[in-house]
């Protein structure tokens, strides 16, 4: 049996038949979850509110970003985090995507992306006489340059480098928290497990150890599943 | 009028307005004693293994704004429905003061996604002036509290060590977790600084304590509440069992406005609104218990207004709703350079910090403030989220790069990229957590403006530090710089000054409010007698936080829950004698 498969066992063992509603009052949410499951339950797919769910469909109905706009941001997007040989780049990992739902999400990043978009835009027509999407990479990254490092930037590139920000704050959220960007980082968790402290090679290469006293009062792994006995526990 | 209240000829024995901590310990208490109960929860039915409910275990990638704050102001899988701010439930501030009120509309309450930090309050708590001449004593002593601490820690499970810490209380304490390598970090900064940095005390269960509740699998999601209810949460603790049986009706989405009385000034029951038709009700019953959290449980007793009762119900003294405070908190953030590029590995562990360091300066008398604060920690390779990633323009100009050489903060590119994951993990937190004075001048009280969307005049809060809080947080934030110090981190941000009130956080943003309703002996000071039962009205009990004389600098839960549990008993034995 593994080990989601007992979760279940454990959970469907606990879980009590059901709850009792008196008079006039029912509980439409408790009626809908004893129906056959509607493509909209599984579309919720992370535990929202009804009302949370009206608010994403809402949300994905509506398209904030224009066409060259998502095409600029897939551009920027790959140049603030591209592939190497073992992870893949920003769009890869859908990133662009995120970008329109989550200023959707939160209007305060709409004005600052769409209009550091157009100030891009306009900054390499200046120089380059095309949009920025169009000019080769070696002048792209040319502005770029001139607004990714905002403690040494031109006072005539400051609002460029405050858009720039902006988006490599949402590019590097976006990818981070995406399954490919997660594998990358290496975060591992996330799964039922039994947490027995630091590794020791870990322990060792911090200079650092259990001290007696924890390692005496800290939960035994193979004792988590004893019922918890007071008999012999002294308490003043 | 088209408007016709409905009523309900069954009379039951209690009727209990909140199924948080308060309410659900007063339903299983009372409800295995045999009394009749009807339980009303202002929000929907609520279980964490419901799979069209359940956040545990799901990934930042399954929410469209990656678990970003914007429905829920913790985070898409917190589990809270509600907030600082809910649609159609405003309240008000005067006097340009702040206060910012959390509500968690379901089943359990705000239980579900609280800390599980479970604190005794102390001896010198109880009686703090005694000894420092400020504020009030509480009327009862440790002493009261502690046969039903131990109960608590007994039948809701809670991890920690025996320290002898004269004013920390133990208790029945499951093992603790063993620390994670930041909190390793942190304990020998601690200790380089004579602090007591020692296990927290959490209600997660390491080890089982009975057959119907998992042992803890160390996801550190307790806030998204437990789907094998490792973790304590009173619907799941106290509400769910508690209806397995015949006694208890449970009348969710029932948004109570006002507590009933007759011609003799007894409580008769309650009316709400039914969220789902917008019709008002009533619930008749023998005993009316409210604990609808501190500021909910004052907003209805000011609402319960009659000829007999024209400031509100259980209220001669004026006192509902005064004495209001919140923890003081503040907070920092450093990196620790030597847990850079860290080698990778799952150390969620349990649902919070496994270290804490409690108030160690009770015997201090120059600090300029005489109340304490504990302090809490977070750090290590936690499961991103949105604004992983963010801000790096202010920390990889910092230290050296992987060339040894520093480099211009901000960049693009897979140095950019790199640079994020030599960083994960390197970061590590610490918040203080106070205790503030009451004052008779914080406090809540009827807007007489305005209603909410269900026609329930609404609260307006009137909140303002003093010195002594201030003092506190510029404390505090001297004790993280000495601590980041000792771990050779490097501290972010500023220190915040007097400006700021040192960082010192809005009332009401530690979540913690209490004292609305306070106990005491004195029927003109106070809303309660020492056993959570109102001087006005015999039949009337507030069992959640409003019973609080004062605060200490433990987070409130385990305080409400054994107080529920005396005051359930007491009501039980009232009841026998005929008194009620």
């Amino acid at each position: 049996m593994d080990r989601r498969k007992s979760l279940k066992a454990m959970v469907a063992g606990t879980v009590t038949s059901g709850f009792m509603f008196s008079g006039c009052l029912t509980d439409s949410e408790e009626q809908v979850a004893n129906e056959t499951p509607t493509p909209e339950i599984e579309e919720s797919g992370y535990g929202r509110t009804p009302e949370e769910l009206a608010r994403d469909k809402e949300l994905y109905s509506k398209t904030f970003f224009n066409e060259h706009e998502m095409a600029t941001l897939a551009v920027l997007s790959d140049i603030i985090i591209p592939a190497d040989e073992t992870s893949g780049s920003a769009t890869d990992a859908k990133v662009p995507e995120f970008l329109e739902f989550i200023v959707k999400d939160m209007p305060h990043h709409q004005t600052p992306m769409r209009g550091g978009l157009m100030w891009l835009d306009h900054e390499s027509n200046k120089r380059f006489d095309k949009v920025f999407k169009d000019t080769p990479e070696t002048q792209q990254l040319e502005i770029i340059e001139d607004i990714a490092y905002p403690d040494d930037v031109k006072p005539e590139f400051l609002q460029g480098a405050k858009f720039f920000s902006r988006l490599r704050n949402l590019v590097a959220t976006g990818y981070f928290t995406s399954k490919e960007g997660i594998e990358y980082l290496g975060y591992v968790g996330n799964v039922p497990n039994v947490w027995d402290g630091v590794p020791q090679d870990v322990l060792d290469r911090h200079k650092l150890s259990y001290d007696e006293k924890t390692l005496n009062e800290c939960i035994k792994p193979e004792e988590r599943n004893e019922i918890a006995n007071w008999d012999n526990y002294d308490l003043a | 009028m088209s408007f016709q209240i409905k009523k309900s000829s069954k009379v039951y024995d209690i009727c209990i307005v909140g199924s948080g901590a308060g309410g659900g310990m007063a339903t299983k208490v009372l409800s295995e004693a045999g009394f009749k109960i009807a339980l009303l929860e202002a929000g929907p039915n609520f279980d964490p293994a419901n799979p069209d409910q359940q956040t545990q275990f799901k990934w930042p990638y399954e929410s469209p704004r990656r678990g970003a704050g914007t429905s829920r102001p913790f985070g898409d899988f917190d589990m809270a429905y509600g907030g600082w701010e809910i649609d159609g439930e405003p309240y008000t501030r005067k006097n340009g003061t702040k206060f910012d009120w959390f509500r968690s509309r379901m089943l359990g309450g705000r239980t579900n996604h609280w800390g599980r930090i479970s604190l005794r309050f102390g001896p010198l708590d109880f009686k703090r002036k005694d000894f420092d001449g400020k504020g009030d004593n509480w009327p009862i002593g440790y002493e009261d509290v502690k046969p039903y601490y131990d109960k608590v820690d007994k039948l809701i499970g809670v991890f920690g060590t025996k320290e002898n810490i004269p004013n920390e209380p133990d208790g029945y304490f499951l093992p603790p977790p063993k620390p994670r390598l930041h909190e390793l970090y942190l304990k020998k900064a601690g200790q380089k600084s004579g602090l007591p940095v020692i296990p927290s005390r959490l209600s997660i269960l390491t080890k089982r304590i009975d057959n119907r509740r998992g042992a803890c699998f160390y996801c550190k999601q307790c806030s998204r509440s437990c789907s094998i209810y490792g973790d304590f949460s009173s619907s799941s603790v106290l509400v769910k069992p508690a209806l397995e049986y015949d006694n208890v009706d449970l009348y969710v989405n029932a948004m109570v406005r006002e507590v009933l009385t007759d011609e003799n000034g007894k409580a008769t029951g309650v009316s709400y609104i039914n969220k789902h038709d917008l019709q008002e009700y009533t619930v008749k019953a023998k005993v009316v218990i409210l604990a609808a959290s501190a500021c909910g449980s004052a907003r209805i007793l000011l609402n319960s207004k009659s000829s007999k009762f024209p400031n509100g119900l259980a209220n001669s003294s004026g006192v509902v709703g005064k004495y209001l405070h919140d923890s003081t908190g503040a907070a920092r953030t450093a990196l620790v350079p030597s847990l850079m590029d860290r080698k990778r590995y799952n150390e969620d562990g349990v649902g919070g910090m496994h270290l804490y360091v409690p108030w160690w300066l009770n015997d201090s008398k120059n600090l300029g403030f005489t109340r304490g604060y504990h302090m809490e920690f977070w750090g290590g390779m936690g499961m991103p989220a949105y604004g992983v990633g963010f801000g790096m323009e202010n920390i990889n100009g910092l230290v050296p790069g992987k060339d040894g050489q520093m480099k211009k903060p901000g960049g693009y590119g897979l140095d950019f990229k790199n640079d994020v994951n030599r960083f994960y993990g390197a970061i590590v937190g610490m918040a203080g957590r106070g205790e503030s004075i009451p004052q008779k001048n914080n406090y809540c009280e009827i807007d007489p403006d305005v209603v909410d969307k269900y026609g329930i005049p609404v609260l307006r809060f009137n909140y303002k530090w003093t010195d002594e809080e201030r003092k506190q947080a510029k404390h505090m934030h001297e004790t993280f710089e000495e601590l980041i110090h000792n771990m050779g981190g490097i501290a972010l941000g500023n220190k915040p000054g007097k400006e700021s009130d040192y960082g010192l956080d809005v009332p009401g943003r530690i979540i913690h409010e209490v004292g609305t309703t306070r106990m005491g002996d004195n029927s003109k000071t106070s809303v309660l007698n020492k056993y959570n039962q109102a001087h006005d009205v015999p039949n009337l009990f507030v069992m959640d936080g409003g019973g609080f004389v004062s605060q200490a600098d433990k987070n409130p839960t385990w305080t409400i829950l054994a107080l529920a549990w005396r005051a359930s008993e007491y009501l039980t034995e009232e009841i026998k004698k005929m008194n009620i």
